[in-house]
């Protein structure tokens, strides 16, 4: 028999709910059973092995981010992600506008602005400190003749600096590849009149370009910032560690930190509830603004 | 209708038949690797390790000879990464139910097993069980007071032992003019004038990962100090308070972030290794475990000098002793029970002379039994390798105090990691020494205090 429901629309009551049970189990079990383990957690306190746990109320909470140091893990996640999405953002949308008005060797330009966010984070992060790493890299000699006395194993600004630098390469062409995208929708007849009308070139940029850019600078703007809160982890990992001092921990770091190598699931949990909040808010941010087409009008 | 029913039933008997499907498989392939386990008639030990490079090979050739011992079981090396990554390994798999049959578990790993009941079989009940003699008395000094319980009894086996000593380069000495390496640090001190004249760009460095358990741990034990309150944490788990910003210690980093301020000292880290340091003839004293006698002699193009560590100067209870750095072999507990005789066996066969003179004449590493440390001293073996004489030396230099017989600390890496923060913040300049050890020891005190609750009850 020839199928009569050719379309995407199941009239069986069971099949829809059958197909999309594997999709909802991986859910769960990725998830939501995490999710929920981890809200649990936060109100326990156990010992590394995971025995004797007791009801701790809110401790976790308290501990988590009571500043230890002079600068405590948000500090250092919220910085790092002002300074990483301006500079990225600002660096990709520059990059495109001028490539975008290069003329043939566009192309060229193109592949070469974009291919920094092809290499993987941790490939990024062992190459910049195989370049920087202390009295050994090749970048870190050219410093040292600048100099700097570079050792970013024990200056807190230069860890933090560096950090911001690797990220920002890599970012700055994922940003690039949006903005390129975003010009490319603008009418070329909108350049044309506003030529017509006598703008400069910079006017056309503040007037014309950028604001037509609005939705695609929204959108990168939530993805730098989820990248530095959540991604930036694999680049830390490989290059500090977090350190020196907790002056390169940011949240997520912290996480892993409490939680995988020194075993206090109660506190990762409190920190990775916290975490959960900002994801939320940000994904809810995003949902809400995107939706509404801004396009042109 | 009936259509619409046929097809949904099918679709779900199709995934049924697909979960059934996956079934008689799985369950085909556990029977067939018990078979052949049984029929190949080696019962597996898996043995995680943090050994690599020299020390993992010759770690795998004690397991090899152990194989091929007997034929009932078959030990399975597995380097899992760094000491840390094997205890954090070694949590995560107790808490999943898949525990390896031993591991290699570092010095300040021991009051996070030790405290954790349930986790493993203490070695001197394994080895009762199983009928072996064994007793703490059979182990040297050192190696004893670190890993025995309060009850004097060994709950792991002490395995890789070294302590820090006073690395030298001879020619940068002699070219300044200085006839013996320091006693003390005073002396040390002065030793910094002549080598800069005489062209030296570094006068010393420390462990890089290790540089905690050089400066400070083992720099309080051979003072003859305590580091922490109720004799470094032996006789309660509760009350354990850091001593980190006493005197002596606080002037010794002020000594080495003076030198540092001067880029008379180098230490980039706990994650770079310091060798090269020393090994291309930058500094000329290197302050880090007897463990890499070998791999320093073996890098320097220069005759290196071994010697004890200084001490404080006028401080009449120094030297007292130092205590081993290294690891012990825990045995898990949770395992098939057909495994623990192996377990047995195996930690038999690696603290036998045979073993122990095999792994100390080809690591830096001591003799953990003194079955074994005397065999070596009968076959001439320090005689030929004085410089591996100067940590069992130490180590045995005064019977050791109730507070020198080891650091008993819980979470005591995560103590680590904070007092890495403070070194980093000295040797920068960033902090002065008494303020960096002031906010070490406030963070460390949070971490025993949060160990004590969770281990207290």
């Amino acid at each position: 028999m020839p199928d009569r429901a050719g379309g995407a629309i199941f009239r069986g009551r069971f099949l829809p709910y059958a197909l999309v049970v594997p999709q909802l189990v991986i859910v769960a079990i990725f998830f939501l059973w995490p999710t929920v383990r981890a809200i649990y957690e936060s109100f326990e306190e156990t010992n590394a092995f995971g025995t004797g746990a007791r009801f701790s109320g809110l401790t976790n909470f308290v501990n988590a981010f009571s500043v230890a140091g002079e600068v405590g893990t948000i500090e250092v996640t919220v910085i790092l992600a002002c300074v990483t999405t301006v500079l990225a953002m600002a660096i990709g949308l520059f990059l495109a506008v001028e490539a975008d008005q290069v003329g043939r060797v566009r192309r060229v330009y193109r592949t070469l602005f974009i291919w920094t966010y092809a290499v993987p984070s941790a490939i990024a992060g062992a190459l910049w400190l195989f370049l920087f790493e202390p009295g050994l890299g090749a970048g870190a000699r050219v410093l040292v003749d600048l100099g700097v006395n570079w050792n970013f194993a024990l200056h807190s600004l230069q860890a933090f600096a560096l950090l911001v630098a690797v990220i920002v390469w890599q970012q700055a062409a994922y940003n690039f590849l949006f903005y390129t995208a975003g010009l490319q929708m603008i009418p070329r007849d909108v350049f044309e009149a506003a030529s017509i009308d006598g703008a400069g070139k910079l006017a056309r940029f503040w007037q014309v370009v950028f604001p037509l850019l609005s939705p695609t600078t929204f959108y990168l703007l939530v993805m730098n910032v989820l990248y530095a809160f959540f991604s930036s982890f694999a680049i830390i990992d490989v290059i500090t560690q977090g350190g020196p001092g907790n002056a390169t921990t940011t949240v997520v770091y912290q996480v892993y930190r409490d939680g995988f190598q020194n075993g206090n699931t109660g506190l990762a949990g409190a920190e990775t509830v916290f975490l959960l909040l900002i994801a939320a808010a940000l994904t809810a941010v995003q949902f809400r603004f995107l939706n509404r087409k801004v396009f042109y009008r | 209708m009936s259509f619409r029913m046929r097809s949904a039933s099918k679709a779900l008997s199709a995934l049924l038949a697909t979960a059934v499907g996956l079934l008689p498989a799985t369950s085909a392939s556990a029977t067939s690797s018990m078979a052949t386990s049984h029929s190949g008639s080696r019962v597996p030990i898996t043995f995680w390790s943090a050994m690599s490079g020299t020390l993992g090979a010759a770690l795998g050739h004690l397991v090899n000879e152990f194989n091929s011992s007997q034929s009932t079981y078959k030990v399975n090396l597995l380097y899992k990464g760094s000491y840390s990554t094997v205890l954090s390994a070694t949590i995560a798999a107790v808490r999943a139910h898949h525990a390896p049959d031993i591991a290699q578990i570092f010095d300040a790993g021991t009051a996070t097993m030790m405290y954790a009941p349930g986790v493993y079989v203490p070695v001197h009940q394994l080895m009762s069980e199983y009928h072996f003699k064994f007793s703490t008395s059979q182990f040297i000094g050192g190696a004893a007071s670190y890993y025995e319980t309060a009850q004097d009894q060994l709950d792991s086996l002490p395995f890789n032992s070294s302590t820090p000593v006073l690395y030298y380069n001879r020619p940068l000495l002699a070219k300044a003019g200085i006839k013996s390496p320091p006693k003390t640090w005073t002396q040390l001190a002065n030793d910094v004038k002549p080598l800069v004249s005489a062209g030296a760009k570094c006068i010393l460095s420390a462990s890089g990962a290790y540089i905690m358990w050089t400066d400070m741990e083992q720099f309080d034990l051979w003072n003859g100090y305590p580091y922490a309150t109720q004799n470094n944490g032996y006789d309660s788990i509760k009350n354990v308070k850091l001593l980190l910003t006493a005197k002596p210690m606080v002037q010794h980093w002020d000594f080495l972030g003076t030198l540092s301020k001067r880029g008379l000292y180098r230490w980039n880290g706990t994650t770079n290794s310091t060798v090269p340091f020393f090994t291309n003839g930058t500094c000329a004293f290197y302050d880090n475990s007897s463990a890499d006698i070998n791999e320093i002699e073996a890098g320097a193009k220069f005759p290196v000098g071994i010697t004890q560590l200084p001490v404080v100067a006028g401080n009449p209870a120094a030297p007292q002793n130092t205590v081993v750095g290294g690891a012990s072999l825990w045995a898990l507990s949770g395992v098939p029970q057909n495994t623990y005789r192996g377990d047995a066996e195996f930690l038999h066969f690696m603290m036998s002379v045979s073993a122990q003179d095999y792994w100390a004449s080809h690591t830096g590493y001591v003799p953990v039994t003194n079955a074994a440390a005397n065999h070596l001293h009968k076959v001439g073996f320090y005689k030929t390798h004085p410089s591996d004489l100067v940590a069992v030396l130490e180590l045995t230099h005064k019977p050791p105090k109730p507070w020198t017989r080891g650091i008993r600390l819980g979470y005591l890496p995560e103590v680590r990691v904070d007092e890495a923060s403070a070194i980093a913040a000295i040797l920068s300049g960033k902090e002065s020494a008494s303020s960096a050890l002031a906010s070490a020891q406030a963070q460390g005190d949070k971490v025993l205090a949060e160990f004590a609750s969770q281990y207290g009850g």
